[in-house]
């Protein structure tokens, strides 16, 4: 039996390809407040956003990279050469018909028309930060469920976006959630009527296609009292040798009463800086759960958050990584508890291959004048090779009386033992890790709505191929 | 007619060596017992036929239908036909023992041949009836929290799945009740055939009044010692392993 080899060659061929498009809006590389006029400009967007734009960037220009906590990589970001703003000239689309040809092939070869005609209510699909296809299926509008792009959001329904907008994640936030208020470009809007129960999932589409270019997606998605709403998100980019960065900013409102699930798949290049910020805000008897996957990346950090704000809300995180050879997933949850009788759940599991790094970071807040507020954690990590690597930093400070907290760590190998006993049944040395490790995420894949496990469960299998010598 | 031989097989593991010049052969149609006191290198035995890694062969050789299987992976040795019921079967979380069968299956499959969903089912419930396990077993991790005696009977349901050329059984027979034992046996004797040869590795003899041998051999220090028929058990059982002590351990060629 041959030892697992220590290198990995990962196999993104369902995201290696991109167009010679010649982009009809570019703001150049580099970012000043220029580029924040030329933004305003071509969006035409109005002036309190211009404000709220320049704010932003000088606020990401004074604040210093993270390095004191996060790792060394992101000093390989070259702030200078990235394009912050880049758009085919099209205004978003209705229908499938009327898109340009190279673009929907693009998204043809993502599968979009087909997952619309199955599961979904709407698709939104997003190319290089404009929105190039909206469709809002008429059973959600009928519902007055509103779905649409982040600046036809702003500009149309300034009275439900100015509310929130920035109120979950403020711009100080962090260094990487100033850059995003100060650039933004597409990403979703979407309010929820309240008592409104949303059938079908809500997706959109992410892609970068042109060297340097990064994208700064915000989506803003508001569930009124009562209402349920799930939204969905995968993204695949092209192989390039200069850094890519992404770094979205997601805010989610739970009202009163209402369900927000947001699930991610994450499979960006192996180049690809992916910072983002995700958090919801939960009131009373309100619930956000956050379905999140990474899959590809160079360097992914992401902590999906809940701000437990109301009576008895509940926050739960989901998390599952793989990080392979060059890859260093850093993710995990926060939940800050800041009401009685909160709850909170964060499953995390992680899967290190060849030379791959996963970080989890979990952070639990139960302040001293909460009572029988419940937070469990579970977070466990797989190490396929032996130069493979796994951190965990939990955070956890809870106070008062009457609170439980509960965190339970593991961290495991699959046994030599194991995969001999799947070859003694016929399975190849690669089908049987792929079978352990898909059995080691089971209990969390299931969670995914049905496209989406099945997909998981591939490009498991894939990353799991490369990993076999 | 298709057949193991193993010819003057020796195995070490890292300096200690465990088999010393093992000569046996089995056919399809023929059930074999193999006893012997602990460390006579049953188990090694085994294992060695199945593939596993720790273990190296120093001499000798393995062949099946006259071709040799030392240089085959494990995976290609049970697509060839070769089975083995594990004494310690391990446990796969996340990973039902449906799906597990089924990628087992699938595995023996041609490239682009999918396995068919109904006809899976329908076959696994038969075997499963044969050997009194309940449905819901199907969803549960393989091995997960079985008892011994599950353990052991969910080994036979595999071996009742794959339908294998040559069934090596190592120490099926350990930890069990008589009430196992005997819904193992009956497993085991539904699959007895001219398709199929067998080799039963067991310490007691109370195994074989259920499986009756065609031939039973005695294996002591690393080589077989004695071969015979049932009788043979029978006189292992009354005079104990340290009749073979006495007796002079020459390599005795089987059949």
């Amino acid at each position: 039996m041959s030892t697992p080899a220590n290198s990995v060659d990962i196999d993104r061929d369902v995201g290696n390809f991109f167009y010679d498009l010649t982009p009809a809006r570019d703001a150049g590389v580099g970012l000043s407040e220029k580029t924040i006029d030329y933004i305003v400009d071509v969006k035409e967007e109005p002036e309190w956003l211009r404000e709220f734009r320049k704010n932003a960037y000088h606020v990401f220009m004074s604040k210093p990279l993270p390095t004191h906590w996060a790792g060394d990589e992101l000093r390989e970001i070259d702030f200078d050469v990235i394009r912050y703003y880049l758009a085919s000239g099209e205004s978003a689309k209705r229908s499938w018909e009327e898109v340009p040809e190279e673009i929907k092939q693009t998204f043809e070869r993502l599968g979009i028309p087909e997952s619309e005609r199955k599961f979904l209510a709407g698709v939104e699909a997003q190319f290089d930060s404009e929105a190039v296809y909206s469709n809002i299926k008429r059973a959600v509008a009928d519902q007055g469920v509103i779905f649409m792009g982040s600046t036809a959001g702003l500009k149309e329904r300034p009275d439900i976006f100015r509310k929130w907008f920035g109120k979950v994640i403020p711009t100080g936030d962090n260094k990487f959630s100033a850059l995003n208020s100060a650039v933004f470009s597409g990403g979703s809007f979407i309010y929820v009527p309240p008592g409104v129960k949303v059938k079908h999932p809500l997706q959109a589409y992410f892609r970068i296609n042109a060297e340097n270019f990064g994208q700064f997606e915000r989506t803003l998605i508001i569930a009124d009292e009562g209402s349920e709403v799930m939204y969905m998100e995968g993204c695949t980019a092209p192989k390039f040798t200069t850094a890519t960065l992404h770094s979205a900013v997601v805010e989610l409102v739970a009202l009163p009463g209402a369900k927000i699930q947001y699930i991610t798949v994450q499979n960006w290049s192996p180049n690809v800086f992916n910072l983002v910020t995700k958090r919801g805000l939960a009131l009373e008897n309100a619930e956000i759960k956050w379905i999140d996957c990474n899959i590809g990346s160079r360097l992914t950090m992401k902590y999906p958050s809940v701000v437990l704000k109301g009576r008895k809300a509940r926050g739960e995180v989901i998390s599952i990584a793989l990080a392979g050879d060059g890859q260093h997933q850093d993710t995990g949850a926060k939940m800050i508890h800041a009401a009685d009788e909160t709850t909170s759940n964060i499953v995390s599991k992680s899967i290190s291959i060849g030379k791959g790094r996963a970080t989890y970071r979990g952070l639990v807040h139960v302040p001293k004048h909460l009572k029988h507020c419940r937070n469990n954690t579970e977070c466990d990590a797989l190490l396929i090779n032996s130069s493979s690597r796994t951190d965990t930093y939990p955070a956890i400070t809870v106070r008062g009386t009457g609170n439980s907290t509960q965190h339970e760590a593991s961290v495991s190998q699959i046994s030599a033992e194991q995969i001999f006993y799947m070859q003694q049944r016929g399975l190849s040395e690669a089908q049987a890790m792929s079978l352990a490790v898909n059995g080691f995420v089971n209990d969390l894949v299931r969670q995914f709505p049905m496209e989406y496990s099945v997909e998981l469960k591939r490009l498991i299998d894939l990353e799991m191929e490369g990993s076999v010598g | 007619m298709s057949s193991i031989v193993i010819k003057d097989l020796q195995v070490a593991i890292g300096d200690k060596e465990i088999i010393r010049g093992l000569n046996l052969e089995f056919s399809k149609g023929e059930i074999h017992a193999i006893m012997g006191p602990n460390g006579s290198g049953k188990s090694t035995l085994a294992k060695v036929m199945a593939g596993h890694p720790d273990y190296q062969v120093t001499g000798g050789d393995i062949l099946l239908d006259g071709e040799s299987i030392l240089e085959l992976e494990p995976d290609v040795r049970a697509r060839k036909g070769i089975f083995m019921a594990f004494q310690y079967p391990m446990e796969i979380p996340g990973v039902s023992n449906a799906n597990f069968l089924r990628a087992a299956l699938q595995a023996r499959l041609p490239e682009g041949e999918e396995l068919d969903a109904t006809d899976f089912y329908h076959l696994l419930y038969q075997k499963m009836d044969l050997l009194d396990i309940r449905r819901e077993f199907t969803a549960r991790a393989v091995n997960e929290g079985f008892s011994g005696g599950e353990k052991k009977r969910n080994e036979i349901l595999q071996m009742a799945m794959l339908e294998p050329a040559f069934a090596v059984l190592d120490e099926t027979d350990s930890g069990l009740d008589i009430d196992a034992l005997k819904v193992v046996a009956k497993g085991v004797n539904t699959l007895r055939g001219p398709n199929v040869g067998i080799l039963l590795i067991t310490h007691y003899q109370r195994l074989l009044n259920y499986i009756i041998p065609d031939f039973v051999h005695v294996m002591f220090d690393g080589r077989i010692v004695r071969s015979g028929d049932k009788e043979l058990a029978l006189e292992l059982e009354s005079k104990g392993y340290d009749w073979l002590k006495e007796v002079e351990a020459e390599p005795v060629g089987a059949k």
